[in-house]
C-alpha cells in the first residue's frame, strides 16, 4: 500500500511510471510484502475464517465485526501520526479513557449532549498537545512523555470520576451507538471519516510531506527549515484528538463512562500500526495500511470466538501476529 | 592575520562585488574551537574554493553561512547588511541555498518530493490548501532536465538512487532556488567521472549567471580549474586567500600543509 497510496493519487497529471517501481520489482522484494502484510493477511484471514465458518461473513458478523473495529481504527489513525515521526504514543487509550470520563462529567452535569462531546475533544486534544509540547519543545523523548502520559491520564479519568462510571442514557448517543447505513454503523462510518481526512492531512499537505520528512531524516528536514519540533508538537495533538474521538466513541458503545484501564486498545493500537506496514523508525506511513491492521485484528478475535477458540488464546494469536509482521518489516528497505 | 591585505581584488570596482563578507567568526563545540577569527569575502559572479585537511572547519564554516550554527563571535555580512541567520529557513529566505555533504535529503520521499522540501507548491484557499502535486512534479522534471542530470523518474524514491544520482538532486535542488549564493560541500566526491563533469559545468553555469559560489572541494585540479578564488583553512582559521591565476596547486598545498606561511 505505502507507496501506491503515495504516488498513486494524482496519476492523472503524473508522467508514466517508471520501471523500477513496476509490481514485478514489488513483487520480488519482501519489503513489499511487509507494506502489504495487513491487506494480504485480511483476506487470508477471511478466506481460512469463512471456510471453517459460514457465518464469519454473514452480514450481522460482518457488521458487528466493523463496529467493533471503529474505536481501534481511530486511535490507530492517530498513532500512525506518532509512529509516521518516528515516535509512538503511548497515552493514546488512556487519553481515550480520561476523554470519556470528561464527557461522562460534562454529561452528568447535565449540559447538552453536545457540549459532552466538545468536552472530549478538548480534552483528549489538550492532553496530547500538552505531551507534544513535552516532546517537541521540552525535548524529553516521546517514549518517557507517552508513558508517563500513560499514568496521568489514567490517574485524572479516576480522580475526575472518583473511580465511579457515569451512565450515560440520551436518544442521540442511543441512536448514533446503534443506527447504521445498511451494515455500517455511524461510529464505523465516523471512523471511516477520520481516516480519510487523515489520508489528506499525510498525502496531501505540506504538513503531511513535512511529517513524513521528519520522520525520515530529521537532519534533512532540519537543514530545508522544517521545525521538528513543531511537528512533532502536531502529531502528538493530533493523536490527542484521535483519543478524544474514540473515548466519545467509547461512552457510547458502552452507555456509560468509566474509568477502565483500556489497556488492550494500546496494545492492539500499536499492533494495527505496526501490521500496517508503518515504519517504527519513522518516515515510512500509509493510512489504509493501519485501517486494514485494525480490521485483521478485530477480526482475528471474532474468528476465534466462532470457531470455537477459548478467548484465553487470542492475545496469544494477536501477539504472533504483530510479531510476526514486525519480522516481515525487518527486510523493508 | 594578514589574509584582510591579501584580499585580491582590492581595487575601487573589486568591493562592489562582494556579496558575502565573513568577519572575525569564532565558534566552538565544547573544546574543539572549530573555527577561529576567520574573514572570507565572497564575490558575486565568481567561484570561490574553501580548502583545507580534513577537520579544519570548511563544514563548519558553511553551516553558519547557511544558519545551520550560530557563530559564538563575529559577523556576516550580506550586501553590506549584518544578518544573524537563526535558521537555515531564513538563509535560504536570504537566497542562500545551500548543497549539504551529507546531501539532506529524505530517503523515503520521491526526488519531487525532496526537490520541493518545505517548498511546496499547494492551491486552495486558507486552511484547506493541497499539495498541487502534478505541478511540482512537472516543475521537477524541469530543474532535473534543464541541467541534464541522470535521475530516472522524478516519482522514484531516493532510497533508490545511486550516490551520483543523490548528489545531482541536491545540487539541482539549491541550483534551482537560490538567488545569490549557492554553498556546495563537496560536491563531486561522490561522482563518476562524467557526472563530475557535469556538476563542474553546472557550476560554471551559476557563475555565468551571476552567482556566487561557495565551493568545498579536497580535489585540486577541479578547484584550479574552476575557482576563481581560493581561501585556505588549517585547524580552525583561514590562513591565506589567493587569486588562482596567481597561484599553483604546489602553492595551496603547502599552505594547507603549513609548510608554507601565509
Ligand atoms: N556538530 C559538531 N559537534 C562537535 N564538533 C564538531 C561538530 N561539527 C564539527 N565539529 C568539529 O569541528 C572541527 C571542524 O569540523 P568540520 O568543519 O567538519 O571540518 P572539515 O569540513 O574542514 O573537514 C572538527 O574537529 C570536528 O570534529
Ligand atoms: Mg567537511
Amino acid at each position: 500500500m505505502t507507496s501506491v497510496t503515495q504516488e498513486a493519487p494524482s496519476t492523472d497529471d503524473a508522467p508514466p511510471p517508471m520501471p523500477a517501481d513496476s509490481w514485478r520489482t514489488r513483487l520480488r522484494d519482501p519489503g513489499s510484502w511487509a507494506e502489504w502484510a495487513a491487506p494480504v493477511g485480511f483476506v487470508v484471514m477471511v478466506l481460512i475464517f469463512q471456510a471453517l465458518n459460514t457465518t464469519f461473513l454473514s452480514l450481522g458478523n460482518v457488521e458487528a465485526m466493523l463496529a467493533a473495529s471503529a474505536i481501534l481504527i481511530v486511535l490507530a489513525v492517530g498513532q500512525t501520526f506518532a509512529v509516521s515521526t518516528g515516535g509512538i504514543d503511548l497515552s493514546v487509550a488512556s487519553n481515550m479513557t480520561f476523554s470519556a470520563i470528561i464527557f461522562g462529567t460534562v454529561f452528568g452535569s447535565g449540559a447538552p449532549v453536545g457540549f459532552a462531546f466538545l468536552g472530549a475533544l478538548v480534552a483528549g486534544t489538550a492532553f496530547g498537545l500538552l505531551q507534544g509540547v513535552l516532546i517537541g519543545r521540552g525535548k524529553i523523548t516521546d517514549f518517557i512523555v507517552t508513558l508517563g502520559g500513560f499514568s496521568v491520564a489514567s490517574g485524572l479519568a479516576l480522580v475526575v470520576s472518583d473511580g465511579q462510571p457515569t451512565t450515560v442514557i440520551d436518544r442521540f448517543v442511543l441512536e448514533f451507538a446503534t443506527g447504521s447505513v445498511w451494515i455500517i454503523g455511524y461510529p464505523v462510518i465516523v471512523a471511516f471519516l477520520v481516516a480519510a481526512v487523515a489520508h489528506v492531512l499525510l498525502f496531501h499537505t505540506k504538513f503531511g510531506t513535512h511529517v513524513l520528512a521528519a520522520g525520515g531524516s530529521e537532519e534533512a528536514a532540519t537543514a530545508t527549515g522544517i521545525s521538528v519540533a513543531r511537528v512533532k508538537t502536531a502529531v502528538h495533538t493530533i493523536s490527542g484528538v484521535c483519543a478524544g474521538i474514540a473515548g466519545a466513541m467509547l461512552v457510547a458503545r458502552i452507555g456509560a463512562a468509566e474509568p477502565a484501564a483500556n489497556t488492550q486498545f494500546l496494545l492492539n493500537c500499536v499492533a494495527a500500526v505496526v501490521l500496517g506496514g508503518v515504519a517504527l523508525v519513522g518516515g515510512r506511513a500509509t493510512i489504509i495500511g493501519p485501517l486494514f491492521g485494525a480490521l485483521l485484528l478485530t477480526g482475528l478475535t471474532n474468528g476465534l470466538t466462532l470457531v470455537g477458540v477459548s478467548q484465553y488464546y487470542q492475545p496469544v494469536a494477536v501477539g504472533c501476529v504483530v510479531v510476526a509482521a514486525a519480522f516481515l518489516s525487518r527486510y523493508q528497505k | 592575520m594578514t589574509q584582510q591585505t591579501q584580499t585580491p581584488g582590492t581595487s575601487a570596482s573589486g568591493a562592489d562585488d562582494v556579496l558575502v563578507r565573513v568577519s572575525n567568526l569564532s565558534l566552538s563545540f565544547g573544546n574543539v574551537r572549530a573555527l577561529r577569527d576567520v574573514d572570507v569575502t565572497l564575490r558575486r559572479g565568481e567561484i570561490t574554493a574553501i580548502v583545507g585537511d580534513n577537520g579544519a572547519g570548511k563544514s563548519t564554516l558553511v553551516r553558519c553561512i547557511s544558519g545551520v550554527h550560530t557563530a559564538d563571535e563575529g559577523t556576516i555580512e550580506i550586501d553590506g547588511e549584518k544578518v544573524a541567520f537563526k535558521t537555515p529557513e531564513e538563509a535560504r529566505k536570504a537566497g542562500i541555498e545551500t548543497v549539504h555533504q551529507n546531501l539532506a535529503l529524505v530517503e523515503d520521499l520521491t526526488v519531487w518530493q525532496n526537490l520541493f522540501l518545505n517548498r511546496e507548491i499547494t492551491r486552495g484557499f486558507g486552511p484547506l490548501r493541497v499539495l498541487d502535486r502534478g505541478r511540482m512534479k512537472r516543475a521537477a522534471e524541469e530543474m532535473v532536465s534543464s541541467l541534464s542530470v541522470n535521475v530516472p523518474a522524478v516519482t522514484s524514491k531516493v532510497r533508490r538512487l545511486s550516490g551520483g544520482q543523490r548528489q545531482a538532486v541536491s545540487i539541482c535542488r539549491a541550483a534551482g532556488f537560490s538567488d545569490g549564493l549557492v554553498i556546495m560541500d563537496e560536491p563531486t566526491a561522490a561522482l563518476g567521472v562524467q557526472e563530475t563533469a557535469r556538476v563542474e559545468e553546472l557550476i560554471q553555469r551559476l557563475r555565468a549567471d551571476g552567482h556566487a559560489v561557495l565551493l568545498i572541494s579536497h580535489n585540486f585540479d577541479q578547484v584550479m580549474r574552476l575557482s576563481d578564488q581560493v581561501w585556505v583553512m588549517r585547524a580552525g582559521r583561514c590562513v591565506a586567500g589567493r587569486r588562482t591565476a596567481a597561484t599553483t596547486g604546489e602553492e595551496i598545498v603547502a599552505l594547507i600543509t603549513g609548510a608554507q606561511a601565509a
